[in-house]
Parts: structure tokens; C-alpha cells; sequence
């Protein structure tokens, strides 16, 4: 051996972006805010009253005169309220600008769309990352634990807030698809129509297993301090970069994976002999995480991960799913992906046949592509056609006019 | 496969003068206002939207998924689903009606679809292509080989339809498993039904396609 080779570090780089800028947003957001006061607690589903509250969100379009337009997007699990707008931290457009702007499914100039950070989020809706008033100090493992039920009853006094009695349509997907169906069981008559994408009933074993990892991979982290890391002014950065690699992996498929990366090497020719990233899927995976440290906080990823582990929406009605939709007026679509193995099809396929034995009025398609769990965030033209197409007619139905009718 | 869009005769179908198919218009006479009904097998859903302007509530299953994406895309509730396999899953008495539009020979266990229609509707509309029909039988008789009409383009070896019938032979099914034939009807190859009150082996022989309102309870 022959002189030794100056070898990168093996670990994750740390985030260009301060974690001054993030934290501005935890409690003083870019985007609109509503503040609810003590006369208004958030009853958790844990037994704890939420007081004082406050959801930040973001709207597009403009409400009708009769207040029947109104879309509300629910974001997944690492997203936000920046659906369609440059995001205050990380400077990219919004997460779902495929679907949602001129010409989209969801197009502004015809619905008035509203998009909320959901409680426990660290982009200006209540979390953990926010100052507890009580002791002015921030929440850290000291916030309640919330559920996606919690998360619901919060956008439904923030609807409530905005005067809206009944929505058009309700959409999203993952994460969001949960916080879609939990709207339809929990206000079936405040919905007119439900767009739920990628998603399930209830968090499988294997997407809790999944989550736990993350989890474990956050807390073994040695600046996470139990939680209070924002005490010492630090951040665990690295096991949340690690939590988020493990589950980017889910997000995508095996075959999307080869198609981008398969085995080929990152700006050499030759393996290292190190534990540098010598793949292209290596440093792909590193950037994902280090990107994502830079805009999201650690004990929410932690708080939120754990609200989609305790979903389960036939466990609330007695065990049977189909006691949920009983007699519901809502309009369904459900949408899955075949290389979807996070919320396989099999999943929603269980969701349309509870749906069905409500009488409920559903449509259901699969859209085939290897892109994996990812593919609703996509240019998928497929899912656009679908969503644009059940939108329009539960337009239609409703009685809504507007341009792109 | 599709069968000639025709005006309906004698106001069969009321003053419907759409783009109907003459078999879906009878189909849709069938059915009475304001039911609730699943089509099995809807395709694009032309059926449904004809139901649909007769103030009938449509649910939809179909295969195929762009025959699903069509379907959507014309407002209708329809889910992916297969016949063979789906049905087990929809509730005892969940529709009115259930109908099985010329697709009961493209399943793979069409007595046990049979048996799941009249289980989840109160009754069922069916119908299919009669292997009976004279053109069939010539077909076979004198070129030889498996019959293919306008309607049933496909060679014997790339159709989905591997349980074909004839009219005859599901009669017999329905008295097995004791469904009661409350009307039927049988088509000629332009979808109009064959006017006069035959024995069954003059439709079995000129029927086109045999269209059946069925309910549960035999004979």
C-alpha cells in the first residue's frame, strides 16, 4: 500500500440552511395563520385539551358566493401548507404544483383551495417544536401526543373559522389520504366529495415497523437530548437524515430505483474500498436526508409518525370498517398505484369494498407505474386524468360553475 | 365488443332517441326509475349513463382499468374489480338490480357469478351472445371452424370470452340453481327484440343475443 487516499466523512452532511430560518416558521409562519384562544381548545384524542392553538395554512382561489367551491388539501407526512408556492425555507416550488395551479385538477381560478400545516407539523401550525406557552420554553416531548383524528377536528375549526359549512372536495394522499377518510367518518356531511390517493384505513405493521425505525434512528442520535435538543441549540440532524433515508427507500419501488440508479457510481470509476457514497443511490439517499433536515424538525417527524401508526378507522367503529361509512352521501375516488407497497392496492381495494357495502358512491382505479409510493406526488397523467375527471363531475353534480367546467 | 347503434322500434324505449344501443335500451326498460343498480362488467359505461338520465343511481365494476379511467372520466362511480372474484364482497341485497351486460362468457365461473348477481340484487338483468344463433351454428356446420361475428370479433384463441352459451343453455342453468325468469327477450343482430311470442328453439336459433330479467325463487 501505497499512501492513503483522503477519504470524505462516511456520514451525513450537515444542512446549509440555519436552523434559525426553520424555527422562524415553527410559531411565526410566512403563510396565513388562525389562532384559537382558550374559549377554543383542541380536544386531543390522548385526553389533553390543546389551549392555546394555532393552524398556519395557505389558500388559493377565491371562495364563491355560496361557499360551495372549497377544496381542502391534506399533506403528507413531511409536507405542509406550501402546496402551490415557493417554500419560505427551501426556496422549491410547491409539493404538489403537478396537481394543483392553471390548467391542474385543481385549478384556483375554479375552487378555492385551502392547505393547512397540520397540529403537530413545525411549519407554523402547533407541534412540538413550538414554544409552550406555559413555560415559554419549547414543547419538545413535553407536547401531547396527537392522533390523525386530532389532526382533522383541527382543520375542521380552521374550516369552521374560514365559514365554510360543507366542503367540495377533500384530497390527499398518503398521510393525507388518512386525513381524508378520517374527515368522511368523522363529518360525512360536511364533505361533499373525497379524493383519497395512496393511502389506507388503518397504518400496517410493516409501515409501523418502518416508522419505528425512523423513530429509534432519531433517538439514538446524540443531540437529540431526550427530545430537548432545542434547549442546547442544536439539532439531531443525522439520525432524522437517517430516519428520512429509510423511509425515501419506501417511498419508491425496486424498479424505480434500477431505472434511476441501478449499480452505477457516483463521479468515479472505481469502488473506494471506503464507506464513502461510491453509488449514485448512496449519495442520492444522503442528499434526500440532509435536504430534508434543513426544513423539517426531528420530534415532529417523531409526533407525526406516531399519528399514523395509531390510525386505524375500523378499530374507532367497533372493528368493522364499513360501520364508518354508513349511509354516507360523500362521493368517493380512491386511487392506488401498483408498485405502491407502502399502501399497496390491496389496501384501498379493502377501503372500496367497505365503501361499496355502505352503498357508498365510489370509484376506484389503479394506475400502473413503477414509481412506487412517490408516484401521487408525480407527473403522472394518468392520476391527473382520473383526478381531474371525478373532480368535474362532483362539480358538476353540485351544481358548480366556473371556467374548465 | 360492440353491437350497432340502433334506433329503438315501436318506442321500446320510450322517447329516448339518443346514441343508445338498442340492447342497452332495453336493458334500461328494464329497470325500474329510481333503483339502485350495479353493472358487472360496465365497459365504458354507456349503460350507466343511459340509466343515469332514467334518474337511476349506476354503481359500476370493470376490468379493465382504462375502461375504469373512461368511466370516471364521464362521472360515473365505477371501481376496478373482476366479476369472478369481486363479487363475494358486496352485501346481500345491496342493489335492486344487477345487471351483466354480454359479459357472463367472458367469466370464469359464470354459474357462481350467476349466483352472486341474484344474491346481492333483488334481481338481475343478463345477457349475452347466443352461441345458438343460425350464423353460429352455419359456422361451425359448414366452414369449420370457431364462429366470429361483428359482435364477436376475436379468434378463438385471443378472446376473453371462454364461456360462451346458448340461449338454451342458460335457461337450463337458471332452472338448476332456481332462478326465476321473469322476462325474456330475444334479440336479433341488429339488438331489436324478435317480436312474436316463439318456442324457445326459434330464439335459440334466431336470436341474436338473449336478454333475461331475472329474480330469485324457481320453479
Amino acid at each position: 500500500m501505497v499512501g492513503v487516499k483522503s477519504v470524505p466523512s462516511p456520514t451525513i452532511p450537515s444542512p446549509t440552511i440555519s436552523a434559525d430560518d426553520r424555527s422562524h416558521e415553527v410559531d411565526h409562519p410566512s403563510s396565513e395563520v388562525a389562532l384559537f384562544g382558550a374559549d377554543q381548545p383542541l380536544r386531543l384524542d390522548c385526553g389533553v385539551d390543546l389551549t392555546p392553538f394555532q393552524i398556519a395554512y395557505k389558500t388559493y382561489g377565491e371562495l364563491n358566493a355560496d361557499r360551495s367551491n372549497a377544496v381542502l388539501i391534506c399533506h403528507a407526512l413531511t409536507g405542509d401548507q406550501h402546496v402551490a408556492n415557493v417554500h419560505p425555507v427551501t426556496g422549491k416550488s410547491g409539493w404538489w404544483e403537478t396537481l394543483v395551479g392553471p390548467g391542474r385538477p385543481l385549478d384556483p381560478s375554479k375552487y378555492f383551495i385551502i392547505c393547512s400545516n397540520v397540529i403537530g407539523g413545525c411549519m407554523g401550525s402547533t407541534g412540538p417544536a413550538s414554544i409552550n406557552p406555559a413555560t415559554g420554553k419549547v414543547w419538545g416531548l413535553d407536547f401531547p401526543v396527537i392522533t390523525i383524528p386530532d389532526m382533522v377536528r383541527a382543520q375542521a375549526m380552521l374550516i369552521d373559522r374560514l365559514g365554510i359549512d360543507t366542503l367540495f372536495a377533500v384530497v390527499g394522499g398518503s398521510m393525507g389520504g388518512m386525513q381524508v377518510l378520517q374527515w368522511t367518518a368523522a363529518y360525512p356531511s360536511r364533505v361533499y366529495s373525497a379524493l383519497a390517493i395512496a393511502c389506507s384505513t388503518r397504518h400496517s405493521a410493516q409501515n409501523i415497523a418502518f416508522h419505528e425505525l425512523g423513530r429509534q434512528a432519531v433517538m439514538a442520535d446524540p443531540d437529540w437530548h431526550n427530545g430537548a435538543y432545542a434547549d442546547q441549540g442544536i439539532h439531531p440532524h443525522r439520525g432524522l437524515a437517517v430516519a428520512r433515508m429509510a423511509a425515501h427507500i419506501t417511498y419508491l419501488s425496486d424498479a424505480a430505483l434500477h431505472r434511476k440508479f441501478g449499480r452505477r457510481m457516483q463521479d468515479r470509476e472505481l469502488p473506494t474500498f471506503s464507506f464513502d457514497a461510491d453509488f449514485q443511490v448512496e449519495s442520492y439517499l444522503r442528499y434526500q436526508g440532509s435536504s430534508f433536515v434543513e426544513r423539517f424538525d426531528a420530534n415532529s417527524y417523531l409526533y407525526l409518525t406516531r399519528a399514523m401508526d395509531y390510525f386505524d378507522i375500523a378499530a374507532d367503529h367497533g372493528g368493522v370498517l364499513a360501520k364508518a361509512f354508513a349511509g354516507i352521501e360523500t362521493r368517493f375516488c380512491v386511487v392506488s398505484f401498483t408498485s405502491d407497497w407502502l399502501f399497496p392496492t390491496s389496501e384501498s381495494r379493502a377501503l372500496v369494498h367497505a365503501l361499496n357495502a355502505s352503498s357508498a358512491r365510489v370509484s376506484f382505479a389503479e394506475i400502473e407505474t413503477d414509481r412506487g409510493h412517490d408516484a401521487f406526488l408525480l407527473d403522472v397523467p394518468e392520476f391527473f386524468d382520473i383526478s381531474r375527471a371525478f373532480l368535474q363531475s362532483a362539480g358538476k353534480a353540485r351544481g358548480l360553475t366556473g371556467k374548465n367546467g | 365488443m360492440s353491437v350497432q347503434e340502433v334506433l329503438p322500434l315501436n318506442g321500446l324505449a320510450g322517447d329516448q332517441s339518443g346514441p343508445f344501443r338498442a340492447d342497452h335500451l332495453l336493458v334500461a326498460e328494464m329497470v325500474k326509475p329510481g333503483s339502485k343498480v350495479l353493472d358487472v362488467g360496465c365497459g365504458d359505461g354507456d349503460l350507466l349513463q343511459l340509466l343515469e338520465t332514467r334518474g337511476i343511481d349506476g354503481r359500476g365494476i370493470e376490468l379493465s382499468r382504462e375502461g375504469v379511467n373512461r368511466c370516471v372520466a364521464k362521472g360515473l362511480a365505477v371501481v376496478q374489480g373482476d366479476a369472478d372474484t369481486d363479487l363475494v364482497n358486496y352485501p346481500d341485497d345491496a342493489f335492486d338490480y344487477v345487471i351483466l351486460s354480454q359479459t357472463l362468457q367472458a367469466t370464469r365461473q359464470p354459474k357462481v357469478v350467476l349466483e352472486n348477481l341474484l344474491r346481492i340484487g333483488r334481481r338481475a338483468i343478463v345477457s349475452f351472445p347466443n352461441f345458438g344463433f343460425w350464423r353460429m351454428r352455419l359456422q361451425l356446420l359448414i366452414g369449420g371452424h370457431m364462429p366470429r361475428t361483428e359482435n364477436l370479433p376475436a379468434s378463438w384463441y385471443d378472446t376473453a370470452n371462454i364461456h360462451f352459451c346458448t340461449i338454451k343453455d342458460f335457461v337450463e342453468l337458471c332452472d338448476e340453481i332456481h332462478v326465476k325468469m321473469e322476462r325474456a327477450e330475444a334479440l336479433d343482430l341488429y339488438g331489436r327484440p324478435l317480436r312474436l311470442r316463439l318456442p324457445w328453439w326459434v330464439w335459440n336459433l334466431f336470436g341474436e343475443q338473449g336478454v333475461f330479467l331475472l329474480t330469485r325463487g324457481g320453479k
